[in-house]
């Protein structure tokens, strides 16, 4: 009997390595603070009625951005380790089955659980305000998106403790991740935790395409909307089309895996290749959902602080739309060297190639928006100017990884490596970092330290720099990606080094910026205004934070900039201008957060082909969902008085 | 622009037959599909060419019993996500179909 639970558990936990038991340690030793702090401050009922429960887009927003933090805390130890590593690669320090396993987790982490929730995050933060909305047009299924994306990462993240990381990187690719090769929780963990995450996502696509298309303020045409409105509808539109071929591929690789289903072994007529055809599917136009929020967050923070309207705003849309239908046509230049017929090859770098032009359409945009500008160099702006050379240089090694021939020289090394952080850090990270100074007033009523932010802004910037441009010639040199080790003579050592400088100094430049929200929090400039950029778009018409029923008039859209129109016109009390009239608003509900938790159960049992656990879980689901079904008191009105008294207490009553 | 901000009602119009319906046969297309794959009783062409007909079929049921395809007023929205979804299934099949040929 003591045997059985002794072979179970060291199955079960993974055992034998110093680092996982000092993460072991440290987790637990958090949990236990985190329960301490509610308890003696008596927090419990807050966190459950203030955010636990909340359907409140601001807050679902700063929610995602809280995990997108943490989740960039995670995946940037796994960079540090594994530069570590690399750096005195004859040491020993990582072996290469741990190598293995801490790259899967960077790139899934990275792109799954930081960029998306970042980008999410922002949308939720910023689309229904720019937009003159009260909230989006779905809030209770927006709740349950952002659940289903937490417990996703939570069941992801949980691997490295439990049963083992998932190891076969985060392309996952079929043979290598397939049951035969790789038996074992931890590739299931990297399908259920993404499937998870996945139909979050999925659902906020519909969301937000639902919300910009029909509940924008009166006079607010589509040729009026804010860059960054457009730029989440044009990504809500690509998630909508994209996503389900990642459901549908994980959902086979799953039934391969847990159920002796063949759908990517040859063993009985599947094709592994199917696999990566399928991945890239989705994978390529999930590049885009990652960096085109970013585009609509330059193109705001541009317009903002060069005191100019953006230049060619009908090219910057047109471009969007044409780069969302181009993402769909080039998914195979991530496998060029599987042996496919030339003409295939040279079809896909044609198209790849083609993505090049709308997106210097808007470089161009963006360089003319700033020419003959009353340019301020705030910390946002300075993340946005910096985008542009670093993005740039991602671009054109870009271009040059799409030559199908020379491809067949690039792929699977660190000059591939280089180009993709290049575009992702110099693109969606910096976007993401400027939308943090942007719209952290907004947020939380008080603005980030400048001074701060442009120390942690120059670190970061130069040190990303440091990191990835000698990592391109260290890839020309010949070294390849995920190699735990490497023989000592190459020459490689020298600028693996620098590299890791450089991966420190981003580290150091991310504490500085963690550091400032800390300071910002405690003795940052409180922001009265609600403008405190001399904002051009609606989300500063309202308060710094936003009331939760955003405005208590809708406001009347003429042009687009309409909040400047507004102060140009003298029109901007009439947002809280008396008599009111009671607003609708939807009702808080648990049973987002209580559905995705028995979801994660569910994928639990499914990890760990614990099926008494899987089923009595899927089934409270389902009976979750019934329940809601049935739920028609679901909304309120926000009686007059109330808002009279919200609306004097921000002294903006008239 | 319509203005969906000042008014949202709640609709409850009787029973969802509608739903009801499409769920039955929605289930019933799964059925009939997976009981002529898994009885092999019919030859390869026709299990293929029986199984793509009840997909466009089940395509069709989503669509008109649950995704409201004939209730909005404003069709253009409708038109465009339709034929952007044609744009990418006929990419995903077509493609796929001729990347993978070589080892098909």
């Amino acid at each position: 009997m003591i045997a059985d639970i002794k072979a179970f558990l060291s199955d079960f936990l993974v055992l034998g390595d110093p680092l996982i038991y000092g993460a072991d340690i440290s987790i637990v030793l958090s949990m236990v603070a985190i329960v301490f702090v509610l308890s003696y401050f008596k927090k419990w009922k807050w966190l459950w009625k203030e955010w636990l429960t909340t359907i409140d887009a601001k807050k679902i927003g700063i929610m995602y951005i809280i995990a997108a933090l943490l989740m960039l805390f995670r995946g940037g130890i796994d960079a540090l380790l594994m530069r570590s590593q690399i750096t005195f690669p004859n040491e020993g320090f990582l072996d290469s089955q741990h190598y293995n396993e801490i790259f899967t987790t960077h790139g899934t982490i990275m792109i799954l659980f930081m960029a998306m929730p970042f980008i999410v995050g922002m949308m939720n933060v910023a689309v229904p305000l720019q937009i003159g909305a009260r909230d989006v047009a779905f809030p209770y299924l927006n709740a349950l998106s952002f659940w289903l994306f937490f417990v996703g990462a939570m069941l992801f993240n949980l691997s490295f403790v439990i049963g083992g990381s998932p190891d076969a990187g985060w392309t996952s690719y079929t043979p290598l991740a397939g049951a035969k090769l790789d038996p074992g929780p931890g590739e299931n963990y990297y399908l259920i935790g993404l499937q998870l995450a996945g139909i979050g996502t999925l659902a906020t696509g519909v969301n937000f395409m639902a919300t910009i298309l029909k509940m924008r303020a009166p006079g607010m045409t589509l040729f009026k909307m804010p860059m960054f409105t457009w730029s989440s509808l044009i990504t809500s539109l690509i998630i909508v089309f994209a996503f389900p071929v990642l459901t549908v591929a994980l959902a086979l690789l799953t039934i391969d895996r847990l159920f002796g289903a063949h759908f990517f072994t040859i063993a009985s007529g599947g094709s592994p290749m199917m696999w990566a055809n399928l991945f890239w599917i989705w994978g390529h136009p999930e590049v885009y959902i990652v960096i085109l929020p970013a585009f609509g967050i330059f193109s705001e923070v541009i317009s903002t602080f060069s005191h100019k309207k953006l230049f060619g705003y009908k090219a910057m849309v047109w471009s969007m739309v044409l780069i969302s239908a181009l993402s769909f046509v080039v998914w195979l230049h991530h496998f060029f060297t599987m042996g496919n017929t030339a003409a295939v090859n040279s079809v896909f770098s044609i198209s790849t190639m083609a993505i090049a032009i709308p997106t210097g359409v808007k470089i161009f945009n963006w360089l003319f928006t700033l020419n003959k500008g009353r340019i301020e160099f705030s910390t946002a702006m300075l993340w946005a100017l910096a985008f542009i050379p670093n993005f740039l240089i991602g671009g054109l090694t870009g271009v040059m990884l799409a030559i199908a021939p020379a491809d067949y020289q690039y792929h699977n090394s660190y000059f591939l490596v280089a180009h993709f952080h290049s575009v992702l850090i110099g693109g969606t990270v910096f976007g993401m970092f400027a939308a943090l100074h942007y719209w952290w007033p907004k947020m939380f009523g008080h603005v980030l330290n400048e001074k701060l932010g442009k120390i942690s802004f120059w670190i970061f910037m130069v040190s990303f720099n440091i990191c990835f441009l000698p990592m391109y010639f260290v890839g020309l040199m010949g070294m390849t990606r995920r190699m735990y080790t490497y023989p000592e003579g190459l020459g490689w050592m020298p600028l693996n080094v620098v590299i890791t400088i450089g991966a420190f100094g981003m580290g150091i430049g991310f504490i500085v910026m963690v550091y400032n929200i800390y300071w910002s929090a405690r003795y940052g400039k409180r922001d009265k205004t609600g403008d405190p950029w001399g904002g051009r778009t609606l989300e500063w018409a309202t308060t710094s934070p936003a009331v939760e029923y955003n405005f208590a008039h809708i406001p009347k859209v003429e042009t687009a900039d309409a909040f400047l129109h507004m102060k140009e016109k003298g029109t901007t009390g009439q947002i809280s201008k008396a008599p009111f009239k009671p607003i609708h608003m939807p009702n808080n509900s648990g049973k987002p957060f209580i559905q995705a938790w028995l979801m994660f159960f569910a994928g639990f049992g499914l990890v760990f082909e614990w099926y008494w656990l899987a089923i009595p879980a899927a089934a409270a689901t389902m009976l979750v969902m019934a329940f809601r079904s049935f739920e028609y008191h679901d909304h309120h009105y926000i009686p007059v008085e109330e808002i009279e008294r919200t609306e004097s207490a921000t002294g903006r009553l008239n | 622009m319509m203005n969906e901000n000042v008014e949202q009602h709640n609709a409850h119009g009787g029973f969802p037959w509608k739903h009801v319906i499409g769920l039955i046969l929605s289930l019933a297309l799964t059925l009939i599909a997976l009981w002529i794959v898994v009885s092999y009783s019919f030859s390869t062409t026709f299990t293929l060419a029986s199984i793509i007909i009840l997909a466009i079929f089940q395509a069709l049921i989503q669509l008109l019993f649950f995704m409201h395809l004939n209730e909005s007023k404003s069709r253009v929205w409708q038109i465009i996500a339709i034929g952007f979804g044609f744009f990418t299934a006929a990419t995903v099949v077509v493609g796929s179909l001729w990347i993978m040929a070589y080892s098909l």
